[in-house]
């Protein structure tokens, strides 16, 4: 008998060599297709008197990396229509399918160890949990983790049970709610596997483990005398680490994302009965889960419509994918400095040009003072530092363009210095290389004017701190040819960043929109909420930051700088704003945000408490508490807010799919991740619905909240972001 | 109608809850029997008339487990006909106890019944239950459990109360005992409590720092701030509270209440029963209440309640002479008497918990035996007890002499 992605060969000595090893993909995932395998694998496994145990491994280069997400997506989509019970209980019957199968695999009567050759993680780390031993190479590089509850899923082949009962709940705890990987070293340390070894010995090592078989083919926890390492969560020691838990989490998590929250309860309700209990226990939080739109959106738009953006699926047709080797940046500022570095990281030769050697040394400096911290923080090697710092050179002379790929332009938003870069680097840059300008507020259209060859002009916009933030957003002028935004995506994708495609216009997409939702700070402010209301009301939205924290950061004299500009741009057309004279206050009161200690908030050293002088900024003095607003008015504020910004840009063609609006959003300012981002949030909530929702607000809190026409037609013809701009239809 | 009857309270004087203190040498099973001796003995009561007997244990595990009550009824060799029932109100388990024995009496099903509780902090420690409130998920994490502690800081934030504000009243509630002490107004209650050889192991409260000022307890760390900080309990609590923009922490070992053992009993009957066994009433229970209250703030419960019983019994809150509210902290007192409108004056006048120490089970039977002797002594007339209650509840008692 044989096995479509499993390859079976059974030894001399009676054990099975099952290798994992899918046709057609260099990826080993977890489908309904393989798990029916597994069992028909384990069944044989137990029954063959002449097999006396097994060993899985994979015949690939990692060791499985989970569960096929995008399969779980189309099964939800089956039970539409259905009955709520009937759903919950087909749906439960999907979930439970990998466990039961995992269950039968360790109670199979013979002894299975796995042999992890590479990376292990989700489904594909519990495959080996559900083994009797497990030995792990140590040489490849390979991990384990449970990252599941990264994009709102939990482990859910008994990842929850098993884990914390082999090594208890505290040093379980941050694999499974933080995702946390962890090498071979870490792995054996900390009792998850039994030995590690070199790749080419595992196999062997994992067969001598079958063949002694100390655990009689049982696990740990199927044997008489099992004890919780750290104890239960009524045990003295276990009850503190379950009492630490729950706020430990809402600490973090501010009570937004179901997949951590109820990981908690398979832990806390599974670890009190014997282990089949526990794993219907397990399939249940599952069920309920993916029944929950927090998970569904984050699937989409942190994992598969990221995945796609990371693969550039966003290039032009009859454009080819081609490498990226050197690059130039001009401006060794900070964020031409940034550039570099995560440049330089990818294995890119990068010339870093400014006008004064000083300080294109000084922006290679910071690039190799990073790579020094990696050194430190034992990431990288002395070595590799050493190479990726060999990578840059720093220079004045525009003539080492001559054979780059690709132009960064970095310097200060200024269009005349702009134009007069752009010139001087064209002189020299080859045929087909492309220039790009990282602004982030001046039209590209505009910067263009001074390029002689504007179809190979584009914007290139990071985010700030460059090493940190993974959003680049693409702008296209209107002479901007595809071979130019298909370069920028090599780019991108090969400095490991997100690349989103936006048309032109006053803050591209990001900011644009994050701007709506410092404006709603600014409003409140004046309407009289409490600051420390606002702020939190922000957190409990999903938001990273408060809106008047974020002010700070971006620093006030900039939004004075903006609102100057933009007052100037558009002459008698700008409507003025409460945000307007508070930022003048600020400004004129030298409150310049962090950067000079002060700001909507003191900067002292035990941290930053709000300014107590707040108050002035509202109009009719702050508002009594029983006028206060309640969190979910503020969220909705918040959200809906930044949520028709989004919607306006789509409608206006500047961003034109769904998945690049919402993980841009995530990405970009950190819009709420749970929602999926500003366009799912619509979606989630109903076109209707929001338009109405949106309406109330406008009727109490004004224009932020005017919706655009296309959301009302939307709202009318009951369509829906993802129904109406199809992404999928799209691709192909 | 039928009335029930206070005909008489004991409690035992209270010992420090560490492994040095008095009465950590005495089982629980002990401090419970010699109170139920001592209303017997006291009162001559022939016991065949208690129809039950009610008490309080918040930690009802090892030796105040399986049922402390009827052990306690069985070891005071009370008649084998008496019933035992041990309840769990948290903090207000004693008064709780009261509660449902003077209902029981009021309800006719009884004719005369014990209420009172226990509690041997020392012997067996705070938490030995376990309990899903803060462990389980579900409860912990959706209802935004943080300790009591930090809800007595949130309390103080919210409300305005200073680190001065509640340390004040700690030196106050301090002196109040020790001067309540030295005039013997405890004398009625405090039934010494006898070791093995029926000698006497203690007989005063001895948790009691009668040289507190404020600059000793401005020494005194926060007793929440680290682990808040570690945590993130500050964090549940202002998701809660989203308005506020940081806890301030205020409480400590010394402005909240004492961890201590002891034991009380309330003897409450009809008074058809008591002409019968000749007892004299002491006061009649004019009203009683518990209430469920915001479980993150959690302390809040007390002015609820008083205010419930207050409505039961047709009186405002200026009909009442003398309040008892247990100084689980000092926050709480103070946003008892702003929230129902008394002054200190009036209340908790022989100090409270935080001289005296907090027997959890118990301490609820113990104020309100502390009341009543204070409305006798002074010749006034009405009293209510109440307690803070964990989870978010409060429990309130109002007594009136006769």
């Amino acid at each position: 008998m044989s096995y479509t992605h499993f390859k079976y060969d059974l030894d001399d000595d009676g054990i099975a060599l099952v290798t994992f090893d899918s046709p057609d993909v260099s990826m080993n995932v977890l489908s309904s297709a393989v798990m029916d395998e597994i069992g028909q694998i384990v069944d044989r496994i137990g029954k063959d008197d002449a097999v006396k145990g097994a060993v899985i491994t994979s015949g690939k280069k990692a060791f499985c990396a989970g569960a096929d997400l995008s399969e779980l997506g189309a099964g939800m989509a089956d039970l539409k229509g259905l009955p709520e019970d009937e759903a919950k209980q087909k749906l439960f019957d999907m979930a439970y399918n990998l466990n039961s199968r995992l269950r039968a695999l360790e109670t199979c009567g013979k002894p299975v160890a796995a042999a992890i050759n590479g990376l292990a993680l989700g489904g594909g780390f519990e495959i080996t949990l559900a083994c009797h031993y497990r030995v792990m190479a140590f040489d490849t590089g390979a991990k384990l983790g449970l990252p599941e509850s990264l994009v709102g899923v939990l482990p859910g082949g008994g990842g929850t049970q098993r884990l914390p009962r082999l090594i208890g709940v505290m040093n379980a705890a941050p694999i499974m709610l933080q995702g946390k990987q962890f090498d071979a070293q870490t792995a054996k340390d900390q009792g998850v596997v039994h030995e590690i070894a070199a790749a080419t010995e595992i196999v062997d090592k994992a067969k001598a483990l079958v063949k002694k078989d100390e655990m009689g083919a049982k696990q740990p926890w199927d044997q008489d005398k099992f004890k919780l390492p750290g104890g239960g969560p009524y045990h003295p020691a276990g009850a503190q680490v379950f009492a630490a838990a729950s706020p430990m989490l809402r600490k973090e998590t501010w009570g937004n994302y179901p997949a951590q929250r109820y990981i908690l309860s398979c832990v806390y309700e599974g670890l009190q009965v014997p282990m089949d209990a526990a794993l219907r226990i397990e399939s249940r939080y599952f069920t309920k889960l993916l029944m929950r739109p927090e998970s569904r959106n984050m699937i989409r738009s942190l994992f598969l419509s990221k995945q796609s953006l990371d693969k550039g699926g966003r290039r032009p047709k009859g454009q080819e994918k081609a490498d990226i080797t050197k690059i130039a940046v001009i401006g060794a500022g900070f964020m031409g400095a940034g550039v570099t570095t995560v440049a330089a990281q990818a294995g890119i030769e990068v010339v870093l040009i400014d006008v004064d050697q000083s300080n294109a040394d000084k922006g290679k400096k910071h690039a190799t003072d990073f790579f020094a911290k990696g050194v430190a923080k034992g990431k990288i090697s002395e070595a590799k530092a050493g190479e990726l710092g060999d990578l840059i050179t720093a220079t004045t002379d525009y003539s080492l363009l001559k054979d780059v790929d690709l132009v960064v332009e970095a310097v200060f938003e200024n269009s005349e210095l702009k134009a007069k870069i752009t010139k001087a680097a064209e002189e020299h840059m080859k045929e087909g290389a492309v220039f790009g300008s990282n602004t982030s507020t001046i039209p590209i259209t505009s910067l263009a004017e001074a390029s002689s060859r504007p179809e190979h002009f584009i914007g290139i916009h990071f985010f700030s701190p460059v090493e940190k933030m993974n959003l680049v957003e693409l702008i296209v002028g209107e002479k901007t040819g595809d071979h130019a935004v298909s370069r920028a995506i090599d780019f991108v994708t090969k400095i490991k960043k997100t690349p989103i495609v936006v048309a032109d216009t006053r803050g591209f997409y990001a900011n644009r929109c994050v701007m709506r939702y410092i404006e709603q700070g600014m409003h409140m402010l004046s309407e009289g909420v409490k600051p420390a209301l606002i702020e939190n009301g922000a957190r409990m939205a999903g938001m990273p930051v408060g809106p008047l924290s974020l002010q700070d950061e971006v620093a006030i004299d900039l939004a004075y700088k903006i609102l100057q500009q933009t007052k100037k741009d558009m002459g008698t057309a700008y409507k003025g704003s409460p945000t307007d004279e508070i930022i003048t206050t600020m400004y004129e009161k030298e409150r310049l945000g962090r950067k000079n200690g002060k700001g909507f908030y003191v900067y002292g050293e035990d941290g930053k408490r709000l300014w107590d002088e707040l108050d002035q900024f509202a109009k009719d003095g702050v508002l009594p508490d029983d006028r206060q607003p309640s969190p979910a008015e503020i969220k909705d504020r918040i959200l809906y807010a930044q949520s028709i910004e989004a919607a306006r840009t789509m409608e206006e063609g500047i961003v034109q799919d769904p998945r690049e609006a919402d993980v841009g959003s995530i990405l970009g300012w950190g819009f709420a991740p749970y929602t999926g981002g500003a366009i799912s949030f619509i979606d989630t909530v109903g076109l209707k619905a929001f338009v109405q929702r949106a309406d109330e607000l406008k009727a109490a809190y004004g224009d932020a909240f005017a919706v655009p026409s296309l959301l009302r037609e939307m709202a009318d013809k009951g369509e829906t972001f993802y129904g109406r701009f199809n992404p999928e239809k799209k691709a192909a | 109608m039928t009335h029930a009857y206070i005909y008489d309270a004991v409690r035992t004087p209270r010992g420090r809850g560490k492994k040095n203190g008095s009465l950590h040498e005495i089982t629980a099973l002990q401090l419970a029997t010699q109170q139920l001796e001592a209303l017997r003995d006291r009162t001559g009561l022939d016991t065949a008339h208690v129809d039950d007997v009610i008490l309080g244990c918040v930690s009802p595990v090892g030796e105040q487990g399986a049922d402390i009550a009827r052990a306690a009824v069985l070891n005071a060799d009370y008649a084998e006909s008496v019933a035992g029932v041990q309840v769990n109100r948290f903090c207000a388990s004693g008064l709780e106890a009261v509660n449902i024995a003077a209902a029981k009496v009021l309800s006719g099903q009884a004719g005369m019944a014990i209420g009172g509780g226990v509690e041997a902090m020392s012997r067996v420690p705070m938490g030995s239950d376990g309990g899903a409130l803060g462990v389980d998920p579900e409860l912990a994490f959706d209802h935004y459990m943080v300790p009591q502690g930090v809800s007595a800081d949130l309390i103080a934030t919210k409300y305005g109360y200073s680190r001065d504000d509640v340390d004040a009243y700690a030196v106050e509630s301090q002196k109040r005992a020790k001067k309540a002490w030295d005039e013997k107004r405890f004398e009625k209650s405090v039934v010494a409590v006898k070791n093995q050889l029926g000698l006497v192991q203690l007989d005063h409260d001895e948790h009691m720092r009668p040289e507190t000022d404020m600059q000793s307890l401005a020494s005194l760390k926060p007793a929440f701030k680290d682990l808040s900080a570690f945590v993130g309990l500050d964090k549940v609590a202002i998701q809660r509270y989203p308005d506020i923009e940081r806890i301030e922490f205020v409480h400590h070992a010394g402005n909240s209440s004492g961890i201590v053992d002891g034991a009380a009993a309330v003897l409450i009957g009809t008074r058809e029963m008591g002409e019968k066994l000749g007892l004299k009433p002491r006061a009649r229970i004019r009203a009683m209440a518990s209430i469920g209250s915001e479980p993150t703030i959690m302390l809040t419960g007390p002015a609820p309640s008083a205010r419930k019983a207050l409505e039961k019994a047709g009186m405002s809150p200026s009909d009442i002479d003398l309040y008892e509210m247990n100084e689980a902290f000092a926050a709480v007192v103070l946003r008892f008497m702003e929230d129902l409108g008394v002054d200190h004056d009036r209340t908790n006048v022989n100090g409270g918990a935080i001289a005296l120490g907090h027997p959890l089970g118990a301490t609820g039977a113990m104020i309100l035996g502390t009341v009543l002797d204070e409305l006798e002594r002074t010749g006034k007339g009405t009293g209510l007890a109440t307690l803070c209650v964990g989870g978010g509840m409060g429990t309130a008692t109002i007594i009136e002499r006769i």
